[in-house]
């Protein structure tokens, strides 16, 4: 019987329903665009972030500034340019943290289960139980304070690398205590369904290892909703990342964050209200994106998981 | 179900605990007190007899078990920063405004986001299911600090029909930006709920029955759909929640409303400890009381859960 269509793999597949979605396809582009801004920011950027020009200050957008200067004569779109910097390697760290400590003990938790599952799907539970937000405030106020202070040279080490990072350090770690929580809550899951089927059984017999398991026959299965999962927390981490400049307690001016100059741009909106505009807008464009992207990603991946 | 409810509220105890302890030992290994900052050092004498008047000077399990026995008792200890108020008055002059706050942005979240996510599902794949999930991906994506920068830009400086900021009671003009920035997080989280619960429920054969049966569309929507759709709408109330509270710690900062929200901020860069510590307790009640309600209304709108 001659095959209605020639077979595929997966992933072709899910690339080619990817593309079929407007919405996620203009999302790539966007990020993509962005990847680039924040890769070659040297080149792109018309100015220096941090160059001020006293004479020309509070400028509305005009040809040499295109989205004009802020209170200190400094570029407002240089510094939404390096700015994107920060929001990317920020993302980047997020789904790192995902992938180093969600997927292992998500897989682990539902592979041994017993006493391992009990204590990951607890501190899960407790965690998510309240908002991130307050629970990453928290610990940045206490690293801030530990770091002002280094006692011990490992203290010190963490300080020298805070400072040179110019302060994101805290929110990698603070985004580490939060945001592997539910894809360690949906790898175990899926890791509970899995294990009991017969391929599973099947590479038992043959004698492979749990390790190997693990690693050849349950991770691969998970990777879809994993990949969802990523994508949707990656705003997330942006917007805490820029929530928590805003309120002082993440990247240390100069460093242009997107957060801070929105913080700069309240501070100044009545006069000047397209400092404001014009980074806010920028962030939103961002998340959304982001947002649509995963959207798509879902549909692509995993059609099972689409209610329509 | 009575045992379930008791059981639960017996949970509700040790998790709260935990929270607590550890927000206790994180504020207390913080180094650092609002006195450390100031121009002058303090002479080493006055010093200590500020950390004796705080009772600093006790032994951590002694100080720990005092703050919870005054807590229980209402007493929040003083406020390292205001002279005049206990934490627990700061708490009690602010946390009112916040309510109200957060009450009307529930209401709203409520009347917009249920219709919202209705109609999409009712009219889907058509232009208004897409510009309802528009709204949505917005409402989700952008964070409140976005949001109400934005509202201020627009409605305020733009076409300047509301002030800039400030409160004066939730009746006045003053409250519509805080509840619509606040508001639209959570309305985008129910439309998106609603919608593809109540897709799924459309779906459903005793739907083809009634209509079948020659009912009208809405009220096979109303009657029939809408009263299944909505109950796992119901489990979204913490998670609402949460984000109200996440919202206010921006927009009553940004807006000037002084409630609770502006208060933890203000705490967390003044270093203002025992009222952080207080704040966290509160909402840390809060949410486990939402949850507590949430888990037990779960069980009496669906009669086909049951609890062990």
């Amino acid at each position: 019987m001659p095959l209605a269509r020639r077979p595929t793999g997966l992933w072709r597949d899910a690339w080619h329903r990817l593309t079929r979605n407007r919405a996620a396809v203009v999302s790539l582009v966007f990020v993509i665009l962005l990847v680039f801004v924040a890769l070659f920011a040297n080149l792109v950027a018309p100015y220096a972030f941090e160059r001020q020009d006293l004479e020309s200050t509070d400028l509305g957008p005009s040809a040499g500034h295109l989205f004009g200067t802020d209170l200190l004569g400094r570029d407002e779109l240089s510094r939404m340019v390096y700015g994107s910097r920060i929001s990317l390697a920020v993302a980047l760290v997020d789904v790192l943290i995902v992938v180093l400590i969600g997927v292992p003990l998500g897989l682990a938790a539902g592979f041994f289960g017993k006493w391992l599952d009990t204590l990951v799907m607890r501190t899960v539970d407790v965690l998510l139980a309240f908002p991130s937000l307050l629970l990453v405030i928290v610990v940045i106020t206490y690293l801030r304070a530990v770091l002002d202070q280094p006692t011990g040279p490992v203290l010190a080490v963490i300080g020298g690398l805070d400072n040179l990072t110019g302060g994101l350090l805290g929110v990698f770690i603070a985004l580490g205590l939060v945001s592997w929580l539910t894809v360690a809550r949906l790898v175990r899951g899926q890791v509970l369904s899995l294990k009991e089927k017969e391929f599973v059984e099947a590479a038992r017999m043959v004698g492979a290892s749990n390790l190997r398991i693990m690693a050849r026959h349950l991770l691969p299965n998970t990777l879809a909703p994993v990949i969802v999962a990523a994508t949707f927390g990656i705003p997330g981490a942006i917007a805490t990342e820029a929530g928590l400049s805003f309120l002082g307690l993440g990247v240390r001016p100069p460093l242009p964050s997107w957060g801070i100059l929105i913080a700069e741009g309240v501070r100044n909106m009545r006069a000047f209200p397209h400092e404001l505009l014009f980074p806010a807008v920028v962030l939103a464009v961002t998340l959304i994106c982001f947002n649509f992207l995963g959207d798509g990603l879902r549909d692509a991946l995993d059609p099972k998981l689409k209610v329509d | 179900m009575t045992t379930f409810i008791v059981r639960r509220v017996l949970w509700m105890i040790p998790s709260l605990l935990v929270v607590f302890t550890l927000t206790f030992v994180v504020v207390h290994a913080t180094p650092g007190s609002p006195w450390d900052e100031s121009e002058k050092p303090l002479p080493e004498a006055v010093k200590q007899n500020l950390a004796k008047q705080y009772h600093l000077d006790d032994p951590l399990p002694k100080q720990y078990a005092d703050y919870l026995i005054n807590a229980l008792h209402g007493d929040l200890g003083p406020s390292y920063r205001s002279v005049e108020r206990s934490v627990s008055e700061i708490i009690a002059a602010t946390l009112p405004v916040s309510a109200q706050l957060g009450l009307a942005s529930m209401l709203f979240a409520l009347l917009v986001g249920i219709p919202l996510g209705t109609l999409a599902a009712v009219k889907h794949n058509s232009w208004i299911d897409y510009v309802a999930s528009l709204i949505t991906v917005s409402g989700l994506a952008t964070p409140p600090f976005v949001r109400v920068s934005l509202l201020v830009v627009a409605l305020s400086l733009g076409v300047a029909w509301l002030p800039t900021g400030g409160w004066n009671g939730i009746w006045d003009v003053r409250a519509i930006i805080p509840t619509l920035a606040i508001g639209l997080g959570p309305a985008a989280i129910l439309a998106r709920y609603t919608r593809s619960s109540l897709l799924e429920v459309l779906g459903q054969d005793f739907i083809r029955t009634a209509r079948a049966k020659g009912l009208q569309e809405v009220m096979i929507v109303i009657r029939h759909a809408m009263k299944n759709a909505l109950i796992p709408v119901l489990t979204v109330a913490g998670v609402t929640l949460s984000n109200v509270i996440t919202g206010a710690f921006f927009v009553e900062r940004i807006y000037g409303v002084p409630g609770i929200g502006r208060q933890f901020v203000d705490s967390v860069t003044g270093r203002d400890y025992p009222l952080l510590l207080g704040i966290v307790l509160i909402f840390a009640i809060l949410i486990s009381v939402v949850n507590l309600l949430t888990d037990i209304s779960y069980g009496y709108a669906d009669p086909r859960i049951r609890y062990r």
